[in-house]
């Protein structure tokens, strides 16, 4: 608790706006009129049973889905087939991925410069000096010179952070970032999450680490079957399910 | 009491790393072991390595006394009495091996085809060039690889083209009279420059999510793929020119280089194809979500890793495209494998087909081999999964 104390409050200025959001996958029914309005600074946890549509809904947030109705507008441009519009939000939006996701060709130091100096247009030299300030922020300054291959989970994913910060983006999604790690290597990740909530960073979490949402999150949202069932403040959402699912979702994951 | 000792001391005596471990016995190792794990396993493992030595009995010591032993290497002296000729197959008769006067006697027009003599210099020249450049691109240590490579692919081929072709001061040399192993170079060169690049752009193509592009490309691929490389040689020579405005000449060389290129391409595009389905859809993803645009995603993310799996297959196309080039001469150009051939039909060599295959096949072989093996190299350099460079 002390340490949501430290963690600044969401302004009312709305960075992210999704309006009656719908998606299909052929005739499966993904996303069902999702309305979310996500306010710069907002740290937001989406958690719910697989298959419920919370990675599909971040994932349109950053294009990496279409959707086939409604309104998403990030950073004030709206998602359409404008590739510019795409690449802009894109640019402005980091996401981190449950695998990782990096290049295993580059060493971690050219993993972090590739979109500065390809995308930002960033000088060589100085995007190496805001990569490795990153690299020491997430505290593998001394791996700069490796493959990801070489590294272990954890590590790989703390990399992967650092490369959507050097970006410098105004919003973080993270997909399951912890899912795919070995236990033990959970909480080095979810550190680094915490010290980027302090820093004020806008954050979409979908995850299932509850302890996290606890102490980082403004606001937990409960997706099921591509609905947006329930959403409130953490204490509020843990203590007080209001739907029958929620409580039962809750009780599968709280239970071990 | 004594007992506990005992016990202790044979304890001691058994711990590992106490003693320093024997090697195994002689019978287990070395020539004699591996003899017995290798070739005498067992009746079934016997019985093929007897009947693997009677072969190796049959072809070895006859291909050795053929090729070295009873071989004529130089020109006889002239026996007494006997007019002055050029060397010819009669200058062997003496021995019963090779007739390597044969290679010597016609290495120039092997080499050259019917490019003018005088002008062969011109021929050694790019050779030259060419040889360096290959080294300096391939060697690891090189310090202006990047200045090389672009005027490897820029002021090279000009600079060839002009010392092959002839013009602006030199005395020009129509395409006709190109041939030789500098023919074949030229044919596998370009076919192999150009086809890599126009593969990664059909195999892109046929990914492509623009259903125009990708109709295109599959069209293409499938309609070269199905169709032998003869015919398309056939084609680009008979029919190419209906097609075109009377008037407008072609040249057979361009013609030919155009059907071998795309020819390979199409199945280039196909390896390519499959270096870029074993990429896990993360690593596009990964690259969209930072924001580069389609090209640089290409360009500095997937092609890199999906031509890398691609190597051996690349290179197998490579390998192939060579050899697939001695098919021009169904089209009338004389290509190192046709030359050497034509060279045995001369009267005055009749009876040295076998020399002229044999030396033809250790020529490809050697080029091949050393394709072969650079690209195992390289597949060994770019490894990066789990240590570095």
């Amino acid at each position: 608790m002390a340490q949501a104390a430290q963690i600044p409050a969401a302004s009312d200025q709305p960075m992210i706006e999704l309006s009656a959001v719908n998606k299909w996958y052929g005739q499966f029914h993904v996303l069902k009129d999702i309305n979310l309005t996500v306010y710069t600074g907002e740290r937001i946890v989406v958690c719910g049973p697989s298959g419920s549509g919370k990675s599909t809904m971040i994932r349109c947030i950053n294009r990496l889905e279409e959707h086939q109705k409604g309104r998403i507008v990030v950073d004030g441009a709206e998602l359409t087939h404008d590739l510019k519009k795409i690449e802009q939000v894109r640019r402005e939006v980091g996401m981190v991925f449950q695998h990782f996701n990096l290049f295993p060709h580059l060493t971690v130091l050219e993993n972090l410069t590739l979109a500065p100096i390809w995308v930002r247009k960033m000088p060589k030299k100085e995007a190496e000096e805001v990569a490795m300030t990153y690299l020491k922020r997430v505290k593998i300054p001394e791996q700069a010179a490796k493959y990801p291959g070489q590294l272990s989970g954890g590590q790989q994913q703390r990399v992967a952070i650092a490369r959507s910060l050097c970006m410098n983006p105004k919003v973080m999604l993270f997909d399951e970032p912890t899912s795919a790690l070995d236990p033990e290597m959970i909480k080095e990740v979810l550190d680094v999450m915490i010290e980027l909530a302090k820093s004020g960073m806008t954050m979409i979490c979908v995850t299932h680490e509850m302890g996290f949402a606890r102490t980082v999150a403004n606001r937990v949202i409960f997706m099921d079957r591509g609905e947006i069932i329930e959403q409130n403040e953490p204490e509020e959402f843990f203590k007080n399910p209001k739907s029958e699912r929620t409580r039962l979702f809750l009780s599968q994951i709280l239970h071990h | 009491m004594a007992d506990t000792t005992a016990n202790n001391n044979l304890n001691a005596q058994m711990e590992p790393g106490l003693r320093p471990s024997l090697p195994p016995p002689t019978i287990e190792t070395g020539a004699i072991g591996w003899v017995r794990h290798n070739l005498f396993s067992g009746w079934l493992n016997t019985l093929l390595t007897v009947f693997a030595i009677y072969i190796l009995y049959l072809v070895i010591p006859p291909f050795v006394s053929w090729a070295f032993i009873n071989a004529t290497w130089t020109v006889p002296p002239l026996a007494a009495g006997a007019a002055d000729h050029p060397p010819q197959f009669g200058d062997c008769r003496a021995n019963a091996g090779a007739c390597w006067i044969f290679v010597e006697a016609r290495l120039p027009q092997f080499i050259y085809g019917f490019y003018p003599a005088p002008e062969r210099w011109r021929v050694d020249i790019v050779f030259v060039i060419l040889a360096l450049s290959v080294v300096g691109l391939l060697s690891e240590r090189f310090k202006f690889k990047r200045q090389l490579g672009i005027f490897f692919f820029t002021a090279f081929p000009v600079l060839a083209f002009w010392l092959l072709y002839g013009g602006l001061g030199l005395e020009v040399v129509e395409t006709r009279l190109w041939g030789g192993f500098m023919l074949t170079l030229i044919l596998s060169g370009i076919g192999i420059v150009f086809s890599l690049p126009l593969g990664v752009l059909l195999a892109l193509g046929r990914r492509s999510e623009l259903p125009v592009v990708h109709m295109l490309c599959v069209l293409l691929i499938e309609f070269v793929r199905g169709v032998p490389l003869l015919t398309i040689l056939f084609m680009a020579n008979v029919m190419l020119p209906f097609f075109l405005p009377p008037g407008v000449e072609f040249n057979v060389l361009l013609r030919v280089l155009l059907g071998v290129t795309i020819f390979a391409a199409a199945y280039m595009a196909e390896v390519v194809r499959g270096g870029l389905q074993a990429l896990p859809k993360g690593q596009y993803e990964g690259a969209m979500a930072m924001g580069l645009g389609y090209w640089q995603m290409m360009r500095l993310i997937i092609l890199p890793q999906a031509l890398r799996i691609a190597i051996p297959g690349i290179v197998n196309n490579f390998i192939s495209l060579a050899q697939d080039t001695t098919l021009v001469a169904i089209v009338g150009l004389y290509d190192f494998l046709n030359i050497v051939r034509a060279g045995s039909r001369d009267t005055n060599w009749l009876g040295t087909e076998i020399e002229g295959y044999a030396f033809c096949a250790l020529v490809y072989w050697v080029f091949c081999f050393a394709m072969s093996r650079y690209s195992m190299h390289l597949e060994r350099k770019l490894h990066t999964g789990h240590k570095k460079r």
